[in-house]
């Protein structure tokens, strides 16, 4: 495979494959926590060495589990996961540790984890595994900063990003003026909204691909 | 009293699908159909109010006691996976007809995120055991309301011609965004 189709590969997975807009897996936590850029990259983060590293040994185990108890098993690695995770962001991300509060825990419960251990890392070796976490993870943790990205933009009127190790604001850029923020797009309403927008805005780019795909034929 | 304004609020004011956004996946994938709706949205109270008064007798009569709280999320996620599996073989075994109209939702509910959500919120909160079995039952009866609105909001939707990109799920987070607005004016209620 040539460099070019490798990344429109990539770019076209990105947008039509991905996780949260395209298979509507890993709602919740998309819009609980989008409400600014620091916890979406936080939340990103974890959710994508969860997802890796449980690709990795969903698939060094998936030799040796009985097929009556697998979805036992993967919970248990998952949440092994998720508890060593969530005890490191306390110690060493307090901040964002409250921030992202009982979302942490609940990444056990992230369909795109559950469903890539049953539908990939289950059937596929290691290396291959780890190279689905990874990609899946990144494809969320961008979805994940588009979402953010917009809500705070439009809610705030300010996009800022701080170190999550000390809390000091590293920058932060007025790009709305005051008094003409929609505070609405931090709240609930906002969630749902800009979820709808993105939502459709892939599947109109995926209408149109099917549609050029047709006339080609 | 407070117990009832608990109640109240947990239903209305801090819904769980609305202002928690816990849930959204059976939310978006089974609230097509009324039928489909009511019949998730007793199965998601059945399993709440049981495994939570469960995760509650567990954490504090056997992890406290043994300094294991750490191993929360470990045991009320196996707990769930299990009290799940073994009530949909109770019900296969005992009784086929209601297998048959909640058979397909159960597996669903063990990846719940309200089910895991509720179990966690009754420890965090410091619940005694009482206001556990109200909360337990009242967060799915918000669960279950916001769901049949919603599957009758969807029902009526079908016939609609709504712009090619929102159809399906799109236009049922735009619902979502306009209930989220009428349920942020109930926030005086209580």
């Amino acid at each position: 495979m040539s460099e070019t189709t490798k990344k429109e590969s990539f770019f076209t997975r990105l947008l039509t494959d991905n996780p949260v807009f395209g298979l509507y897996l890993g709602i919740c936590s998309t819009l609980a926590i989008t409400t600014n850029i620091n916890n979406a990259i936080g939340m990103g983060v974890a959710v994508t060495v969860v997802l890796t590293l449980s690709n990795i040994l969903v698939s060094a185990v998936r030799d040796i589990t009985p097929d009556d108890i697998h979805i036992p098993v993967y919970i248990v690695i998952i949440a092994t996961l998720v508890t060593i995770v969530g005890m490191v962001m306390q110690a060493y991300t307090p901040a964002l540790y409250t921030a992202l509060g009982a979302f942490i825990d609940l990444i056990v419960v992230n369909c795109i984890i559950l469903g890539r251990a049953e539908a990939f890392a289950s059937m596929h070796p290691i290396g291959a595994s780890a190279k689905d976490g990874l990609s899946m993870g990144l494809s969320y943790t961008l979805s994940l900063l588009a979402m953010s990205f917009i809500r705070q933009l439009l809610g705030t009127g300010i996009i800022s990003l701080s170190n999550p190790f000390t809390n000091e604001e590293i920058f932060a850029l007025r790009l709305i003026p005051k008094g003409f923020e929609v505070p609405m797009f931090t709240s609930q309403v906002g969630a749902f909204l800009t979820f709808a927008c993105l939502a459709a805005a892939i599947a109109a780019y995926k209408n149109y691909q099917s549609a050029k795909a047709k006339e080609a034929k | 009293m407070q117990l009832f304004t608990m109640f109240l609020s947990a239903i209305l004011i801090n819904n769980i699908v609305l202002s928690k956004f816990l849930g959204m996946c059976p939310f978006m994938g089974v609230s097509t159909r009324l039928d489909n709706a009511v019949g998730m949205g007793l199965a998601v109270i059945f399993v709440i109010f049981c495994s939570s008064i469960l995760s509650w007798c567990l954490y504090y009569w056997l992890l406290v006691p043994l300094h294991l709280e750490y191993m929360e999320l470990i045991t009320f996620i196996l707990l769930i996976a299990a009290f799940v599996q073994f009530v949909e073989m109770f019900i296969k075994k005992n009784s086929p007809p209601l297998y048959d109209q909640l058979g397909i939702y159960l597996p669903l509910i063990t990846t719940n995120c309200a089910v895991l959500y509720v179990a966690q919120d009754n420890i965090t909160q410091g619940y005694n055991f009482i206001e556990t079995m109200v909360n337990s039952i009242a967060v799915p009866a918000g669960f279950m309301l916001m769901l049949c609105i919603f599957a009758c909001i969807r029902e009526r939707l079908q016939g609609n011609d709504v712009p090619k990109a929102f159809e399906g799920n799109p236009i049922a987070f735009i619902i979502a965004a306009i209930m989220a607005v009428a349920f942020t004016s109930l926030s005086g209620l209580v």
